[in-house]
């Protein structure tokens, strides 16, 4: 049997002749993961996705085409990047406007995947939920305060899906692999190297060198391993790009977990095949006594405005901190409290922060973000703009610039950004159905 | 001979591994390169907790993956990614300590 993922995320550009190449090995299904947590807490929070809607609906209109040609299944896991319910709102609204310019009528399965509060804190109070990645048990109060929480599902609904004949299969928050294995699972492949194999194209052409730029991967499943491929001719699969893409983003490379248990690699092979191709053998898959999903959840900090400045004068960058903390204690005369008011100095640590060990400035200008969050967005701007006015006029010792000094790029230099969320729910929750949160709804439009 | 991780592996990267921890990645260019790395023993998590200036506890993990010719480390953030204070969302600039700490090497 035969993936192709187009992409690893729907949205980022699929090379047209990767796809046409792709297509010539006739894949039984097309898959491709939308999702990620990576862009941080902010879209899941406000509801938004993170790709482009101009670039995802020609990404959608490619595979769509393909699809419709060939007569093969589309599975699309995380839709929207969140996976919540306005993420998926928002691909079916592009979905739909695809479909209806090119007259393309699929059974198309929509699969939900928000989670709802009262349903959580009732698991809470059954002692069904466990921290993961940090020591904070979930609780009700953190759950009544989240602004969206989602469960990543596992293969099981999309394999119902493609039960109930789903032609197109559009799912919210997914296991990333879940969309790449939920067909050679149904059709009997070993789970272990099934989910290996997702976990290999779910980042699409990431696993094959050179790697630069979005781009596809085949992966052929048989019974006792499987192949993968980029299908770019310059792109080449080596053991050493597959077994490195398996760290990618692991804790732990030897035991990967996912809903209802892990794949162990400690007896995994990866052979190279040909010059292109790699086969990987032996990973085996634990099945876990508690099926689990992992929930992800974000609260609502505060409004966040900002504006950004550069400092080239050689007298203040020798005295940086001491200017800093001076700004900060005019904007506390007039609001004591209420916000948080950050500076982000790039040319010392704007970039690693705490981590950072060079602590001297090496450079001849530094950057400068004035960053303010507060509760609402009148106090945040109020601040911000307090701020932005004492840095530029304030005095120090040694003064010779006496107009002003920063340097803003752009005006208006207040720039407001919005919404700030922060992750608050990173737990896994135990379930006796694996499908029980995960609507699935059928749509023949 | 002194030569830093960086000059010695094909890649040295960081990136979250979910919102709540950070992990390098060291992949050496062959078998041969791996296991002499291996052998100096080099990386403990006093040895990573120091280059990062973090308690040792938050080195959660040090592990050889041998398919790769691999070493990875995983640390715990120090908020989760995106908070209030985030200078990395992606957490994919956070190797250059790792990749500039310097190993005895005599080139072959």
């Amino acid at each position: 049997m035969t993936i192709l993922a187009p992409e690893g995320m729907l949205g980022y550009g699929i090379p047209p002749r990767s796809m046409a190449e792709g297509m010539k090995r006739n894949p039984d299904a097309l898959a491709v993961d939308a999702g990620s947590t990576d862009p941080g807490p902010y879209y899941l929070g406000a509801g938004l996705p993170f790709t482009n809607r101009r670039a995802f609906k020609r990404d959608l209109g490619m595979i769509l085409e393909a699809a419709h040609e060939r007569r093969i299944p589309v599975l699309i896991g995380s839709a929207g990047g969140g996976g919540g319910a306005p993420h998926l709102e928002w691909t079916l609204d592009v979905y739909r406007e695809v479909c209806r310019e090119r007259d393309y009528h699929f059974r198309t399965a929509v699969i939900g995947a928000e989670v709802d509060k009262g349903w959580l804190n009732q698991q809470i109070a059954r002692g069904r939920t466990s921290p993961l990645d940090l020591d904070t048990p979930l609780t009700a109060a953190e759950v009544d305060r989240s602004a969206r929480i989602v469960a990543q599902m596992g293969f099981e609904p999309f394999m119902r899906a493609l039960d109930m004949d789903a032609e197109v299969i559009i799912a919210g928050r997914a296991y990333d692999p879940a969309c790449i294995g939920a067909l050679p699972l149904r059709a009997g492949f070993d789970p272990g190297l099934v989910i290996h194999m997702g976990k290999i194209l779910e980042c699409g052409g990431a696993a094959a060198y050179p790697r630069h730029g979005s781009d596809s991967l085949l992966g052929f499943i048989e019974e006792d391993a499987f192949v993968v491929e980029p299908p770019n001719p310059d792109k080449v699969c080596t053991v050493a790009s597959v077994a490195a893409h398996t760290l990618y983003e692991k804790a732990d490379p030897y035991l990967l977990h996912l809903p209802g248990g892990a794949i162990d690699l400690a007896r995994t092979t990866f052979e190279q095949l040909n010059p292109r191709q790699v086969r990987v053998s032996g990973t085996r898959f634990v099945k876990a006594p508690k099926y689990t999903l992992k929930l992800e959840g974000v609260r609502r900090v505060g409004y966040r405005t900002l504006a950004i400045a550069g400092v080239r004068d050689p007298i203040l960058i020798s005295q940086l901190d001491a200017y800093l903390e001076n700004i900060r204690q005019r904007v506390a005369d007039t609001y004591p409290d209420g916000y948080r008011l950050a500076f982000h100095v790039y040319g010392r640590d704007g970039v690693m922060g705490r981590l950072e060990q060079v602590k001297e400035i090496r450079s001849h200008e530094v950057g400068l973000v004035i960053e303010v969050v507060a509760d609402d967005p009148d106090t945040s701007a109020a601040v911000l703009a307090l701020a932005r006015s004492a840095g530029l006029h304030v005095t120090y010792p040694g003064r010779k610039a006496i107009a002003g000094n920063l340097a803003f790029p752009f005006s208006p230099a207040d720039l407001k950004a919005g919404e700030v969320y922060e992750f608050n729910i990173h737990h896994l929750v135990v379930v006796d159905d694996p499908l029980e949160l995960f609507p699935i709804e059928i749509d023949e439009t | 001979m002194r030569r830093t991780i960086g000059d010695i592996a094909a890649f040295v990267t960081s990136k979250n591994a979910g919102p709540f921890l950070l992990t390098l990645d060291i992949v050496f260019p062959d078998k041969a390169t791996y296991e002499r790395f291996k052998a100096l023993r080099t990386l403990d998590h006093v040895t990573v907790a120091g280059l990062y200036g973090v308690m040792a506890e938050d080195v959660l993990k040090i592990i050889e993956f041998d398919p790769a010719y691999a070493v990875k480390i995983t640390m715990r953030r120090a908020w989760s990614s995106g908070a209030v204070g985030e200078s990395d969302v992606y957490g994919a600039q956070q190797h250059v300590p790792l990749m500039e700490h310097v190993v005895p090497w005599e080139d072959a």
